[in-house]
């Protein structure tokens, strides 16, 4: 797909998002999440448009997109894995199934792997508790994990 | 592991000593034997009852009924009654009093479970949330139709200050007064705001109540609504909980069709709307001013109070942000009335609390539970007892706004009034029980990792203080710390409660106080003889990056 193309489809998804949710303040967030799940991030031409479409400066709504953990302004692998490192996973012994994880992907938090297929995030609590160590493959829920089962539930996904 | 059904306590302050305790205790071990009844109940000693008058007593759970004073020679018709037999031994119980603040002292108790008592949760799980015509079968909007036919909204605000309802969130401020405030800020525009935003580690009470039973929350923000004079409300709910936002939306199509909200609800003049506003993950939108920020579309950073949401909230007007658990409460004491619920819980401290049960216990989950039980109920009773046989050590009371409780506090009554006089604090209702195996550098460490993740940086107390709170526990963890770390630590947290513009900032140091107070032994060994007791920590020696 060329770069052309490319833009012309940023433009396209933030104009839906914005005439699905109108084009006020209080809908930023909202406006910023349906491009983010469509795009996968938040590109700079995204902003860009945004930014037009609201009449909001650019640096309030790069602002706001860096705020939250759910909006990226960088972007993804094709598969987003988010670990939970509160403390009741800790405590259920959360820290041996972060270091198998680190292991087999060969990545540190935050980083996406060379071959795009993979993002590590570290995350703060995902309300399911009773069942941890848990974590999360793109929308998938994992919980109960023993460090074993990483490999496993890794493989599901191409 | 044999799940114990029944756990006694028996009194062994010197005053019980002295008039025979000991020979009590070892009486109950032997009766409960011979009535081969050994594998079920368990026996403990307690200190510090607060009643002379009927010392030496024993206190029997689930019941909590309390017996005394007794003498050795009672103990067989006590053991043969009440645990055997399973009838309240009544020729033996001690003078009703109030021991609010030493004991547990429960007023009311049914439901499946030994002390479960339904009332945020009575419909979850039972109703199908997708259907509003369940919820009407099962009392729904009946509340609603019972307020606005029939009351005037100063005496709907009346019934909730006399219900002595305390804020489910967190804090346990009084719903009554908050709603009173609200109800008398200038102005003519008003909000409802539901904080659904429920992000303290180890909590899910909220996201059962909003997937289980969506409408009683739309019903209970409506009756607020005419209570304040406000005609419009968010539901502000986290990024993260997709099925309770779509199950929302539904029920307000709903409950909008039936007239339940909407304009000239039954007639009575009152309008209403409202909108769910979904998070994007913040952990400090749960804060209810960065929350109104974050409705606002903007970074979800706390504003300086005062002044309060109360008078300017959201858009600068007069707005109510109230907890889901707290808003649930309401239909049934609209229901009810204030007296019914009372019934339950504390006198200081009326209803019921949900907590989620976590950690080294073999029964994870959540109860709701009358107000006052105590953490010796929850582990033996409701999380089926320590796993693996081990000793129960500290219990952990949820994300910022709760405290680290160290075992001697076990048996102290789980309720607003009584916690706050111990000097710990419930926070959301997330227990996370953690046994022997755990070490408190590495909780710690764990905890501060989420406040230094999860500070907005708006502040400087809060950005930089978790940060270096952090450092120095990482250090500590290693086998680096130096005598100089605790009292860093120590001065850390009192600026961070100090100096911090809001909760989350203010309550970051409370678990580096607690371990400091609770168990300093076990600080020191890593500092001054490079051993984590626990056997937890690495204590590599190396310095590790902890950006």
């Amino acid at each position: 797909m060329s770069s052309n193309n490319n833009g012309r489809d940023v433009i396209k998804t933030v104009n839906a998002a914005v005439s699905e949710f109108h084009a006020r303040q209080e809908e930023l967030i909202p406006i910023l999440m349906k491009v983010n799940q469509e795009l996968g991030y938040i590109p700079t031409d995204a902003l860009e448009r945004i930014s037009e479409a609201m009449h909001i400066p650019q640096s309030r709504v790069y602002s706001v997109a860096s705020f939250y953990h759910m909006i990226s302004t960088k972007p993804t692998g094709r598969h987003v894995i988010k670990f939970c490192e509160s403390a009741p996973c800790h405590v259920a012994g959360g820290k041996a199934v972060w270091d198998a994880l680190l292991e087999e992907l060969q990545i540190k938090p935050g980083e996406t792997s060379p071959d795009g297929k993979w993002t590590l995030k570290t995350t703060s609590c995902l309300g399911v508790c009773a069942v941890g160590p848990v974590m999360m493959v793109d929308d998938d829920i994992y919980g109960n994990i023993d460090p074993d089962q990483v490999r496993e539930i890794l493989g599901k996904y191409e | 592991m044999k799940i114990k059904r029944s756990m006694v306590l028996v009194s062994s302050d010197p005053h019980s000593i002295e008039k025979g305790s000991e020979e009590i205790y070892s009486r109950l071990v032997d009766e409960v034997k011979a009535f081969d009844l050994s594998d079920e109940i368990s026996i403990s000693k307690v200190s510090d009852i607060d009643r002379v008058d009927a010392s030496p007593l024993v206190i029997v759970y689930p019941e909590a009924v309390v017996y005394g004073p007794l003498s050795p020679d009672d103990v067989h018709f006590l053991v043969e009654e009440h645990l055997y037999k399973g009838r309240i031994a009544s020729r033996l119980q001690a003078p009703t009093k109030e021991l609010s603040g030493k004991i547990a002292w429960i007023t009311a108790r049914a439901g499946t479970l030994p002390a479960e008592q339904r009332i945020v949760l009575e419909r979850a799980g039972l109703i199908d949330p997708d259907s509003i015509e369940d919820y009407i079968i099962h009392d729904g909007y009946q509340a609603l139709g019972k307020v606005l036919s029939s009351m005037k909204p100063a005496e709907v605000i009346d019934v909730v200050k006399k219900s002595g309802l305390k804020g489910r969130g967190g804090a346990g401020f009084p719903t009554g007064l908050k709603w009173g405030f609200v109800a008398d800020a200038a102005g003519d525009k008003r909000y409802v705001i539901c904080n659904a935003d429920e992000s303290e580690p180890g909590t899910f009470k909220d996201r059962l109540i909003l997937e289980g039973d969506p409408h009683s929350i739309i019903e209970a923000m409506a009756i607020a609504a005419y209570a304040i004079g406000a005609d419009e409300g968010y539901i502000y709910i986290r990024g993260e909980y997709t099925l309770a936002q779509t199950r929302l939306v539904k029920a307000i199509v709903q409950a909008k069709e039936m007239g339940f909200i909407g304009e000239n609800i039954f007639d009575s003049g009152f309008n209403f709307d409202v909108h769910v506003h979904g998070g994007a993950g913040a952990y400090i939108c749960g804060e209810e001013t960065a929350l109104i920020e974050s409705i606002e579309g903007k970074r979800g950073e706390p504003r300086p109070r005062p002044p309060y949401p109360t008078t300017n909230g959201l858009w600068d007007k007069p707005t109510l942000v109230n907890n889901v658990e707290t808003l649930a409460n309401i239909p049934a004491i609209l229901r009810n009335g204030a007296d019914w619920f009372r019934s339950f819980g504390t006198p200081s401290s009326p209803g019921t609390k949900v907590y989620t049960i976590l950690g080294n216990v073999n029964n994870t989950g959540l109860v709701e539970v009358p107000m006052g039980i105590t953490l010796r109920e929850v582990i033996t009773i409701y999380a089926k007892g320590m796993k693996n046989g081990r000793h129960f050590k500290l219990a952990q009371t949820g994300g910022s706004s709760g405290s680290i409780i160290p075992a001697v506090l076990q048996d102290t009554p789980m309720d607003y009034d009584s916690y706050a006089k111990a000097g710990v604090s419930m926070g959301s209702g997330a227990l996370l029980i953690c046994s022997d195996e755990t070490c408190v550098v590495d909780l710690a460490k764990v905890l501060l990792n989420f406040f230094r993740f999860e500070s907005c940086g708006k502040c400087n107390p809060c950005r930089i203080g978790n940060q270096r709170a952090y450092q120095i526990l990482n250090n500590i963890s290693e086998g680096l710390g130096s005598t100089k770390d605790v009292n860093d630590l120590e001065e850390i947290s009192k600026w961070l409660y100090e100096m911090s513009n809001c909760g989350l900032g203010q309550t970051a140091g409370s678990p580096l106080k607690d371990i400091m107070k609770h168990f300093r032994a076990e600080v020191d060994a890593h500092i001054t003889n490079k051993v984590c007791p626990a056997g937890v920590c690495a204590m590599s020696g190396k310095t590790t990056t902890t950006v």
